[in-house]
């Protein structure tokens, strides 16, 4: 089970809910659940989100495992220069 | 795929050299060909009207006079850029800011374009062409614009990121909140709280090279762009979308760049000059002058800060508080929001809140420019930290130790940090023989420290080992800041050959894998881990082929400093068969040797520095001379070490021309007044002293060789360090960027007439 801490702006589209807890073994099965728990986050997971794993931020790499107790966070893909 | 990223110490033979650039003799000689050095038969010259008016209603465009005009071979408006975004808001804000529909919404914004066989000819036809506007109120300043009677960008917008939404539109488009804990009861708990209000002005990027391209649309679908650009691929992408075109029939191909710093991750004319080839015929360039770049391109935001924070005696933070209203331009973006993120990441705080609001104003669409949004906020942010220092009788540098954040600390944007390094830096800087350095009359010094995300993406690479044994290696990501070099030395590393050997190219889009653009300070991070991985294929290749000569099977082929070498006691006779001699016999073997990669390079870590600052203000004209400048670094490993150097030392001479002079000045009709270098001043060679560098090497642990990215996070201290500096030389809380001459003798004088 993995707890998914979302920034504010998706707290609105997932029943008000800060913090999501999964059973997920990679960032893609993590995205998947959210995803069919709250339709409403299908939109911004497809190029909005950012993953965070332990204070590394993962943007692309959805393969990524899911380590025992990681800290998961979700926020806003970023811009860069 | 599998590649296995995870960092593995090892001594390195060409990585952390210093040979010479390979794209230097061709840039020093005016050989290397940038956006408008490409020709192309029957081309024709592309020009673009733009709108004298802040915000106005298009009411009508006539063009039949200026097609009459001899020579011009077509005009196209909004008209012939048909709305294809199928409801997606960012790419039709994209095609909007190319070219206005309904309502132009700043100064600059275009409105037709023309090609013609000469500029000429293309001149005289924007004098011809008919626009009738009905003009509209206009609002450019960022608070002036969060007003309740402000005009509105646009009647439609209506506050996201706020519950309940608001019944009735502005121009906040998002709020943004991040943080965690209770600040109230933070500053509660505080002894001294320090509360400023800040405000920068606009700046652009300020690129030696102007956006220029040439498109070529052909009757059988097919085209091809020529472009100056951080991202071809992407480009590719945007133009296909917005043009209707299959992506594969789209070939762009990147020219050397004159800069981009962020501005060149976005289209501006590249669209339009398609348009006009298809509707021409005809090849077309189109190269836009300074004043379209300063006017219609993307500069960074204007913003007005808040920011609150309190400690006790003893020098710890309790609480910490901003609020962050950044300009967007007339489109909505994530500005402010990444001010939010960024703000007070430097430091450990158990109470912490940041808000930010995105402004819609009537200035061009805003852009990212290196490190987007971190260098403002850090200024305020930091400027209040000094200032909290002071109050409390503590070195500035201990105070920030004393807070700064480390492994296991949750950030202020929401995650916990894993191993980070500001605390080193912090470190460097108070062990630097700078802050002990004695300061002369009306100098003073101030310090900063500083924070950027870093990213990495989607990255494709081939390495191919040609007949002699030397190396082509074909990468998609744009060269912005030296990645050639970098990305040579390290094919060389891996494959154990002598960097000269290397020949790297940026490849165009035809002929390798998408990659994401060169932004989020990746092009080296994400492009050397393929650059890796192509190697370490290629070498499994070539340790087939010299299993084949020898006739021995491949698992007792071992690779060792650019040699196959036949493992173990039986084949003691064999001699180890070099690169060259295994590609001179590929032929008879197999064919071509090539390793390849594809691969989402993630895990770039955060990074973060600490700049040192001395300035001499004079009295009397408010004039400041940068007299020493140091800037403190994690690169994790420095591939090519003068690189490096050179990215630390251009993040703080653009921060310094921030901090001191650079600004978009709007008059009172909405109209932007300087654009131009003569009037809008980056600083020159003569204004900057020899910016000291310290590179610290904490090596990333999720990169082969521990590689972070370095372009961006020096533009982060800047600001605050050079205010800081500035505050103690003349005794005066400085809180408004650019701290120009006139601004500088106001403040001055405010202080003796009181």
């Amino acid at each position: 089970m993995v707890d998914v801490k979302l920034w504010a702006g998706l707290v609105p589209l997932a029943d008000n809910q800060q913090t999501v807890t999964v059973e997920a073994g990679t960032v893609r099965e993590l995205l998947r659940q959210l995803g069919d728990r709250y339709p409403g986050l299908r939109e911004p997971i497809k190029n909005e989100v950012a993953v965070v794993m332990d204070g590394t931020i993962y943007r692309n790499d959805w393969s990524v495992e899911l380590p025992e107790n990681a800290e998961v966070f979700l926020i806003r893909r970023l811009a860069g220069g | 795929m599998n590649f296995d990223p995870t960092y593995r110490s090892q001594k390195f033979r060409s990585v952390g050299t210093r040979p010479r650039r390979p794209d230097g003799i061709d840039k020093v000689t005016g050989r290397a060909r940038y956006g408008a050095d490409f020709n192309m038969p029957g081309q024709l010259v592309g020009r673009i009207l733009r709108s004298p008016h802040a915000h106005a209603r298009i009411v009508r465009i006539d063009t039949a006079r200026a097609e009459a005009v001899k020579g011009v071979k077509a005009i196209v408006t909004a008209s012939d850029l048909p709305d294809l975004t199928n409801g997606n808001q960012s790419l039709f804000n994209i095609l909007d800011n190319c070219m206005a529909r309904s309502k132009v919404l700043y100064d600059g914004h275009a409105v037709a374009a023309v090609a013609a066989i000469d500029a000429n000819a293309a001149k005289q036809a924007l004098k011809l062409i008919e626009v009738e506007y009905e003009v509209l109120p206009h609002v450019v300043d960022v608070d002036a614009a969060m007003l309740p009677d402000a005009p509105l960008i646009d009647k439609t917008l209506f506050t996201g990121g706020v519950e309940p939404t608001p019944e009735t539109p502005s121009n906040v488009a998002l709020r943004s909140e991040f943080g965690h804990g209770d600040i109230e009861s933070g500053f509660a708990q505080a002894d001294i709280v320090v509360e400023r209000s800040y405000r920068t002005e606009q700046t652009h990027q300020g690129y030696i090279e102007p956006h220029a391209c040439v498109a070529s649309c052909n009757s059988d679908g097919t085209a091809e762009l020529w472009v100056c650009t951080q991202g071809h691929f992407v480009f590719r992408q945007t133009c296909a979308d917005l043009l209707g075109l299959d992506v594969s029939k789209l070939r762009v191909t990147s020219s050397e760049i004159g800069g981009g710093f962020g501005g060149k991750t976005h289209v501006w004319v590249e669209p339009v000059a398609l348009a006009l080839s298809r509707k021409a015929g005809r090849p077309v360039k189109l190269v836009m002058s300074r004043e379209e770049v300063f006017r219609a391109s993307g500069p960074t935001s204007a913003t007005s800060i808040d920011v609150k924070i309190g400690a006790r005696k003893d020098g710890t933070i309790t609480a910490a508080a901003a609020n962050l209203r950044y300009t967007n331009g007339p489109y909505a973006d994530i500005w402010a929001e990444l001010g939010a993120m960024t703000s007070f990441a430097c430091y450990d705080l158990e109470n912490v809140k940041t808000v930010g609001f995105e402004v819609l104003v009537n200035r061009p669409k805003v852009a990212a420019y290196r490190a987007p949004s971190a260098p403002m906020a850090a200024f305020a942010v930091e400027s209040t930290i000094d200032e909290l220092a002071q109050e409390l009788g503590m070195d500035p540098v201990e105070f920030r130790i004393q807070n700064a954040a480390s492994e296991g600390t949750k950030s202020s944007y929401g995650p916990v940090y894993g191993p980070i390094g500001i605390g080193p830096t912090l470190e460097a800087a108070q062990s630097h023989p700078h802050v002990k350095a004695p300061l002369g009359p009306n100098q003073g010094r101030g310090m900063a420290c500083g924070f950027w995300f870093n990213f990495g993406g989607q990255t494709c690479t081939d390495l191919n080992v040609n007949v002699d044994g030397t190396v082509t290696l074909a990468v998609g990501t744009v060269d912005v800041g030296g990645s050639r070099a970098s990305l040579s030395l390290i094919a060389a590393e891996e494959l154990g050959i002598a960097y000269e050997d290397v020949k790297a190219v940026v490849a165009d889009t035809a002929t390798l894998g998408y990659n994401d653009m060169t932004d989020g300070s990746r092009g080296t991070f994400s492009s050397s881990m393929a650059t890796i991985s192509a190697a370490r294929n290629a070498i499994g290749v070539m340790r087939h082929r010299a299993a084949l000569q020898w006739d021995i099977p491949v698992e007792d082929v071992t690779w060792e400093d650019g040699n196959a070498k036949a493992s173990g006691e039986k084949y003691g006779n064999l001699s180890p068969l070099s690169i060259k001699e295994i590609a001179a016999a590929s032929g008879n073997t197999g064919g071509p040797i090539a390793g390849h990669s594809e691969m989402v390079a993630d895990g770039a870590g955060v990074s973060f520095a600490t700049h040192i600052c001395d300035v001499e203000v004079d009295p009397e004209t408010g004039s400041t001379r940068i007299v020493r400048y140091t800037v403190i670094q994690d690169a994790g490993k420095a591939v090519h070490p003068a690189y490096v150097e050179g990215q630390y030392q251009g993040g703080a001479a653009q921060g310094i021309g921030w901090a001191l002079n650079e600004e978009y000045i709007y008059g009172e009709d909405g109209r932007l007044q300087n654009p131009g270098f003569l009037d809008y001043r980056i600083p020159v060679c003569s204004d900057l002293p020899m910016i000291d560098t310290q590179i610290l090497e904490i090596p990333n642990p999720n990169h082969p060789y521990g590689v972070r990215g370095v372009g961006e996070t020096s533009i982060v201290p800047p600001l605050a360090a050079i205010a800081n500096a500035i505050s103690n030389a003349v005794g005066i809380r400085m809180t408004h960027i650019p701290m120009s001459p006139p601004r500088i003798l106001a403040a001055l004088n405010r202080e003796r007439n009181q």
